[in-house]
């Protein structure tokens, strides 16, 4: 059984001040099983991550439905309540962003055993897997007590991703998270996904460089700019 | 003119104990109601009398109402029956009601007090009322007096308490002196008059009925025979009366009794019994001697007549 | 990107919720509260659950900080029900108890922190006494005790203990509000209110703070509402957000969708207007 499946999703804002609506995308459909990677792809300000937001619903879609088979039971993500979104984002499904929040005065660490804490792990469980993760991608021990309000970019995402992966989620968003890597912080995000995957987890992202995950890839939606409806930009996934 | 005066009733220039009898009788029923709800604050209304506000009208009204010709009245000023204060209060309700009048505590049927309890115990079917001047023991904590009413209803003493939590904190003791804050029955928080802190255990399951008036502030409340009374203490921080240990009275050579400080030219003190009563009682010269002196609330060692009521200090830690 | 219509689309209304399955602890339906002819609030009902912070913006007059005097029981609405998942009180609407039952359900499960310390604290008092009074009240009669909680729970609200007993008047901003917190949370509340807690204090101190609350509400699992006009506040410690004007909820939603997504034309300007 698709863990999720998308039907005729359509994503459309109306700004008021504009008094405009703009299609981002419209009846998009695809199915997603456990442990497969889609890789969102197209031009850039498309509405590659627009789509990953909408699955999140940090945007709300316009309509369609999303039915997202969680462990509590079957739910449609379009009609959600927000407090079964808000607690889908506690348990199950995760989101990896561009940048990192950093607040004033919360360590390196603090932050990457956040998700953790708020599952309810308990803090001298939480520290040495956020150590563990924040090792992996290769934050230098010596920052860990740090405030990232000082850090390089390179330094925050590698932050983001650690704080990102750390909870284990049955799907992943992600948009775009090897944006300001160095090389070796890829080459272990890519390592990490790898294993998610291997795991069960289902992944959806954004990629700024496909081509380094495309041995992970099971599938494609393809955004084209151009006509829209009725005829999709987005291609279905070849699976 | 001679009309007149031949309609209305003879000429009498007072009434029996100076107030009418409807006075006396709204007082008595607000003191029967004072005492079916021991410690709650009884609203009043306070009658005009041949002495000023402030200095006594609230136990004058209530010992008038109490008086009859064959009642032993005792006036207390500051624990001295020889004040001009007492001995007006004495005389007047004497001349008024043919009651006799006494210094002796337990030769009294109604004792009216102003800031001292007797030092000897007294028995039941006594009546000691205490001249109140601020009846409201919520007074410092809110000014609002229908707040404080509500508060009252409401069993609301936490700003009692936390008054003092802030004394420990700032001075390892309580330091409310006289007018030590007290729970009557469980209940009702009193304000028992300017009596000191020696004289609030002496309400706790005593014997006799302690009527406490306010005339100003038009209230009165009241102690029956038999009642838990308690100042409000920490359970771990006891409350303690004054430490008067190793004063002896300069004049009776008696200890541990209540005293007053006389400071003396040189920077000395010395020390008296502040019950003239009582000392009458001890005093070593015969001819005042009248009776032996009964028993008192604090023994010769200082030791309370409740075993276990007052507890050892104990220093707060912070 | 192509521009298809000028026809706003409608908001979606989203179904129950049907994975939570912890009722919400703190229930409002179809509040309304009129002072003489003026509507202050009107058909606001909202749902809070275990663990969750709700915020509330809206300008000054939306009604937002009277919807959080209902909350506190401060006074009872004209219309509508608000009922705590609280034990004894369950189902209750907490408007139609008398003053003493009231009070007691606003003491032991409603905390409160207002924008001005002044409402919160006794100035004049130690700050350590403004903390223990909350123990006071329900009984506790044991000054070590009271210390202890004083202590424990102004650390708690990362208080420097060597100031316990100075009085709140000698304080910075940050530090009263410390104590208020400390305050609204020791008698462990199942709701705390938050009304403007960090306005008026300077930008790192109101970061300091905000990071005790979303810790405190973590680890005391409590439901907060924030009422605030800021929306970097309600962006940091909200969940989900309700926003308000003419005392009405004119859109709820995740905080990040609302910040983000924002369907009404005033929620639009709104979050245009601050970012």
């Amino acid at each position: 059984m698709p863990l999720l499946t998308v039907e005729n999703l359509s994503k459309r804002f109306y700004v008021d001040q504009l008094q405009r609506e703009i299609a981002v995308f419209d009846r998009l459909s695809f199915t997603l099983e456990p442990g497969q990677f889609i890789l969102v792809s197209g031009a850039n300000g498309i509405g590659k991550s627009t789509l990953l937001r909408c699955l999140y619903r940090t945007y709300r879609p316009s309509a369609g439905r999303a039915i997202y088979e969680s462990r509590r039971g079957s739910i449609d993500l379009v009609r959600a309540a927000d407090v079964d979104i808000a607690l889908l984002r506690r348990e199950e499904i995760g989101f990896v962003t561009q940048f990192l929040r950093p607040r004033p005065r919360v360590s390196a660490l603090e932050l990457v055993a956040e998700p953790l804490l708020a599952g309810g792990t308990a803090l001298r469980d939480a520290e040495p897997r956020a150590k563990a993760m924040l090792e992996s991608f290769g934050l230098k021990p010596a920052l860990w007590g740090a405030y990232p309000t000082m850090f390089s970019g390179g330094e925050q995402q590698r932050v983001n991703v650690a704080r990102a992966l750390i909870a284990p989620r049955r799907l992943l968003l992600l948009d775009e998270p090897t944006a300001s890597l160095d090389s070796s912080a890829r080459a272990s995000l890519i390592a990490r996904l790898r294993e998610l995957k291997s795991d069960g987890v289902a992944l959806v992202g954004v990629f700024h460089y496909p081509d380094e995950i495309r041995h992970l890839v099971d599938g494609e939606i393809h955004f084209e700019s151009g006509a829209l409806p009725p005829e999709l930009e987005a291609q279905n996934v070849d699976q | 003119m001679n009309r007149l005066a031949a309609l209305a009733a003879p000429r009498q220039d007072y009434s029996y104990a100076f107030l009418d009898a409807y006075a006396k009788r709204e007082l008595r029923r607000r003191t029967l109601k004072a005492i079916a709800i021991p410690g709650y604050q009884v609203p009043y209304a306070s009658r005009e009398l041949p002495i000023a506000r402030g200095w006594g009208t609230g136990g004058l009204q209530v010992t008038l109402s109490l008086v009859g010709p064959e009642s032993i009245v005792k006036v207390i000023d500051q624990g001295a029956d020889d004040s001009v204060n007492a001995a007006n209060l004495r005389r007047f309700i004497a001349r008024m009601s043919g009651a006799q009048t006494t210094t002796d505590a337990l030769k009294a049927t109604i004792i009216q007090s102003r800031h001292r309890i007797p030092e000897e115990i007294l028995r039941e079917y006594q009546a000691l009322v205490l001249q109140v001047p601020d009846p409201e023991p919520l007074r410092a904590v809110e000014s609002n007096s229908s707040r404080a009413h509500e508060m009252h209803a409401e069993a609301d003493y936490g700003q009692m308490w936390l008054v003092l939590y802030e004394q420990l904190v700032r001075y390892k003791q309580y330091i409310q002196g006289a007018s030590y804050p007290s729970l009557v029955n469980g209940r009702y928080v009193i304000s028992p008059s300017p009596i000191p802190r020696w004289d609030t255990p002496k309400l706790h399951q005593s014997a006799h009925l302690t009527l406490l008036s306010a005339g100003r502030e038009k209230r009165l409340y009241a102690v029956p025979p038999y009642t838990d009374v308690y100042p409000l203490e920490f359970d771990d921080i006891p409350f303690q009366v004054e430490d008067q240990r190793g004063w002896v009275c300069a004049i009776t050579g008696v200890k541990n009794k209540f005293m007053n400080e006389i400071p003396q030219p040189d920077g000395t003190s010395t020390y008296e019994l502040s019950d003239t009563g009582y000392m009458e009682k001890v005093a070593p010269a015969d001819a005042t001697r009248t009776e032996p002196p009964g028993a008192t609330y604090y023994d010769e060692q200082g030791n309370f007549y409740h075993d276990g009521y007052l507890k050892p200090p104990i220093q707060p830690e912070l | 990107m192509t521009v298809i219509s000028s026809r706003p689309s409608s908001p979606n209304s989203n179904d129950a919720p049907r994975l939570i399955t912890a009722p919400p602890l703190l229930r409002a339906k179809g509040l309304r509260k009129t002072y003489g002819r003026i509507v202050a609030v009107d058909e606001v009902s909202l749902e809070v659950y275990p663990g969750e912070v709700m915020g509330i913006v809206g300008e000054s007059g939306s009604g937002k900080s009277t919807v959080l005097r209902l909350l506190n029981l401060e006074e009872p609405a004209d219309v509508g029900a608000y009922t705590l998942d609280i034990p004894d009180y369950a189902g209750v609407n907490l408007f139609t108890l008398e003053r003493f039952a009231r009070r007691m359900v606003q003491i032991q499960h409603i905390g409160i922190v207002y924008q001005n310390p002044y409402l919160g604290l006794r100035m004049r008092y130690t700050s350590s006494g403004n903390v223990a009074e909350r123990l006071l009240i329900t009984g506790e009669r044991r000054f070590s005790t009271l210390r202890e909680a004083a202590r424990s729970w102004l650390a708690a609200s990362e208080f420097p203990l060597d100031r316990m007993d100075d009085p709140p008047r000698k304080l910075s901003g940050g530090m009263q509000q410390r104590v208020q917190l400390a305050k609204a949370i020791a008698l462990k509340p199942r709701v705390l209110l938050l009304d403007e807690p960090t306005t008026g204090l300077d930008v790192s101190v109101q970061a300091l703070v905000l990071d005790t609350l979303k810790r405190l509400q973590r680890e005391l699992h409590l439901a907060m509402v924030l009422v605030s006009h800021d929306l970097g506040v309600i962006r940091t410690l909200a969940d989900r957000v309700l926003v308000m004007r003419g005392g009405r909820v004119i859109e709820s939603g995740l905080t990040d969708q609302v910040l983000e997504d924002p369907q009404d034309a005033y929620t639009q300007q709104l979050v245009h207007a601050k970012l």
